[in-house]
């Protein structure tokens, strides 16, 4: 059975797809001998195609007053069946398959990345203006149209944050630990296993709604504290922390363990000292991770926390403001003038970006620095 | 004596091991009461608007008239979000893993994990002062071009912050988280099944029919749930770009669009009280179920896949 379809010459394929390729097509070269075994397009092929889009895209802008968007899918889709046709006139039908959904993948990918590139560039030029000390070290105490800045807001996130982390990780690892040390496959564990999957996918604002909840039941309603923030975020880190640490855990490998136990090491100091710093780069960028996640949540934050105009440290007592809900509260409800209210949001987006950023190479850095030294 | 395995046990249980255990033991549990309480909590504060007499709740007829719209808005906006980003999100996944270049599919992967943690209020500011506006003159040419599709039936809200660009925007957030999810299973397709459908002579797309999709299919489902969950549950993006006026439509471009039950909690949750309070607490109940379902389904679904499959 021929695995390839009769190889065809270069004489039959200009035929039908002149007007379709033409600049690919007039310039091909015929392929040498052993070439001719497999036919196929040359190299520049796909950035012809590709360039044959770009040309219909910016054709159907200057001739026609169409949308900008419609232009760029008719020349995509002109560039694609241009690609496929030659393509399949050269080298049959399943390569010509092959070279249609290369295109297409390449142009889900450029077209995905457009936005997500616009996001960040967006937050960046229109957040940097307003980097400065001020924004840094004042808070809106007392300001009502231009200047202060977001120093009340940026330690709020700090300490809801940390607070979270200090909740979170304790019993996260615990969790993790008896998943995978004391658990085994009982079915208390299955059934944790279960639910911190489907915690994994709680909304954020139910998890406010819930820390709010709580809070109503027990103190009565209307309080806005910054703890109750940090329960919030623990409800949607802890499931994260489960899993980063779970996953650690169970690729420590079992003859470390054995080893332990064979020196007649009880095991909860074996768990202590020979299986947590074994998986300790795992486990210190899970965290981290984690962390990076619930740094940006607003709406958890919205409904627990509140927002203040000055500087509350004391995540006890009174509202707090936090950076998100702060940058939410200034595009959302600007004043005036209401470029200076969108200005700070900026700001604090472009500074919630790099937090968490931060995060995320933090993260990396941590697992490489503390991986453990075996060999 | 025991029966269990003398190895696996450390020996004699002393003191510190029963603490230590108790404590694991005990984190484990409480995550089941947090999960519990969620529900339990949410319910006591919302029973209040539950067993209300239908015209003191807002609107007038009842809860369930209350509920709908915004379980209607949830629903159309998760459910485009979804049908727009599985298919790209697939792409990016088989491109980083099986397309670019070896040099730079790593440097790709890990901008998209970068991306897959921008704060979601991030993309809310960009939603509402960039990609609205500029989806503005689309709008009107698929309202004057396209009008005979109910979808598109106009007129063209002039301010571009309508169901449609809400879609856009969810699926613009949740790409990256599927894409990220899908190219790590992409990644994990055993090199043995993809050479071997190399040496038969499947081109590049047969091994990625043949050897790489049916491996992944079960993570690239998951995916797609954790997607839908995040996007049923967005708030901030939707609060910030949806001007929600009620009403049930299918009328995607139109200024008359329903709120979703995260942005109408967001948006009204500052300055409510008592009853009103309540309702909310209830519409939050109403969101926490149904991502419970998603989540449940999808779970369901992966296992039945890896039995099937092995």
């Amino acid at each position: 059975m021929a695995s390839q379809s009769p190889p065809e010459t270069a004489q039959d394929d200009p035929r039908g797809d002149e007007e379709q390729d033409r600049s690919a097509l007039t310039r091909y070269q015929p392929p040498s001998l052993a070439e001719s075994m497999h036919a196929s397009l040359p190299r520049w092929s796909g950035a012809a195609a590709a360039g044959l889009g770009l040309l219909v895209a910016a054709a159907v802008v200057a001739v026609t007053d169409l949308h900008v968007a419609v232009a760029v899918v008719a020349g995509a889709v002109v560039g694609i069946a241009a690609f496929v046709v030659a393509s399949r006139a050269v080298e049959g039908e399943r390569a010509a398959t092959d070279r249609f959904v290369t295109a297409l993948v390449t142009v889900a990918f450029v077209v995905a990345v457009l936005p997500l590139v616009s996001v960040v560039w967006t937050t960046v030029s229109r957040g940097l203006p307003r980097l400065d000390a001020a924004y840094l070290t004042q808070s809106m105490y007392g300001i009502i149209g231009e200047g202060g800045g977001a120093y009340h807001a940026i330690m709020g996130t700090l300490i809801v944050t940390g607070i979270a982390t200090l909740i979170s990780v304790p019993i996260g690892t615990m969790t993790a630990i008896y998943l995978v040390e004391y658990g085994g496959d009982n079915r208390l564990s299955k059934v944790v296993t279960f639910l911190v999957d489907v915690m994994t996918g709680i909304p954020s604002i139910v998890a406010g709604l819930f820390s709010l909840a709580l809070f109503t039941l027990v103190f009565g309603p209307g309080l806005r504290l910054g703890i109750m923030g940090s329960i919030a975020l623990s409800v949607l880190m802890i499931p994260i922390v489960v899993r980063a640490v779970e996953e650690m855990l169970r690729i420590v490998p079992a003859r470390l363990r054995e080893s332990s136990y064979a020196l007649g090491v009880p095991k909860w100091r074996t768990i202590v000292k020979v299986v947590l710093p074994t998986a300790a780069s795992g486990i210190a960028s899970g965290v981290v991770l984690a962390v990076a996640r619930v740094a940006g949540e607003t709406a958890p934050l919205l409904v627990t926390v509140g927002i203040a105009s000055s500087t509350n440290l004391n995540p006890f007592e009174n509202r707090m403001a936090v950076l998100p809900v702060f940058a939410y509260y200034q595009i959302k409800f600007p004043g005036i003038p209401p470029q200076a209210f969108i200005d700070r949001a900026w700001t604090g987006a472009l500074l919630l970006i790099i937090l968490v950023m931060t995060l995320n190479v933090a993260a990396r850095v941590l697992a490489r620095a503390l991986a453990p030294k075996t060999r | 004596m025991t029966t269990t395995t003398p190895a696996l046990t450390g020996g004699r249980r002393r003191p510190g091991d029963r603490v230590f255990s108790g404590t694991a033991t005990a984190s484990a549990v409480l995550i089941l009461l947090v999960l519990a309480g969620v529900g339990l909590f949410l319910l006591a504060e919302a029973y209040p608007a539950l067993t209300a007499p239908a015209d003191r709740i807002s609107g007038g007829e009842g809860m369930v008239v209350y509920l709908w719209p915004i379980l209607f808005g949830t629903l159309i906006t998760a459910i485009i979000a979804m049908l727009l980003a599985v298919p790209v999100a697939v792409g990016i996944a088989l491109f980083i893993s099986h397309y670019a270049p070896r040099r730079l599919s790593q440097t790709l992967g890990y901008v998209v994990d970068l991306l897959a943690a921008v704060p979601s209020i991030v993309y809310g500011f960009w939603g509402v002062q960039v990609f609205a506006i500029s989806l503005v003159p689309l709008y009107q040419w698929l309202a004057e071009n396209l009008g005979w599709i109910p979808l598109f039936a106009g007129p063209a809200s002039a301010t571009g912050r309508t169901i449609l660009t809400v879609s856009l925007v969810l699926a613009v957030m949740i790409l990256p988280i599927i894409s990220a999810l899908s190219r790590e299973v992409f990644l994990q397709t055993p090199r043995l099944h993809e050479e071997a459908a190399m040496a038969l002579g499947a081109t590049r797309w047969e091994m990625i029919k043949y050897a790489v999709i049916p491996y992944g299919r079960s993570g690239v489902i998951s995916a797609s749930m954790l997607g839908l969950g995040r996007a049923l549950g967005e708030t901030m993006a939707v609060t910030l770009v949806l001007s929600a006026s009620g009403g049930v439509t299918f009328n995607l471009l139109s200024s008359g669009n329903p709120a979703t039950i995260a942005a109408e909690i967001a948006l009204n949750f500052p300055e409510a009280t008592g009853l009103r309070l309540s309702e909310l607490i209830a519409a939050g109940l109403v969101l926490f179920l149904l991502t419970f379902l998603v989540n449940f389904a999808a779970r369901a679904l992966v296992t039945r896949q890896k039995g099937g499959s092995t």
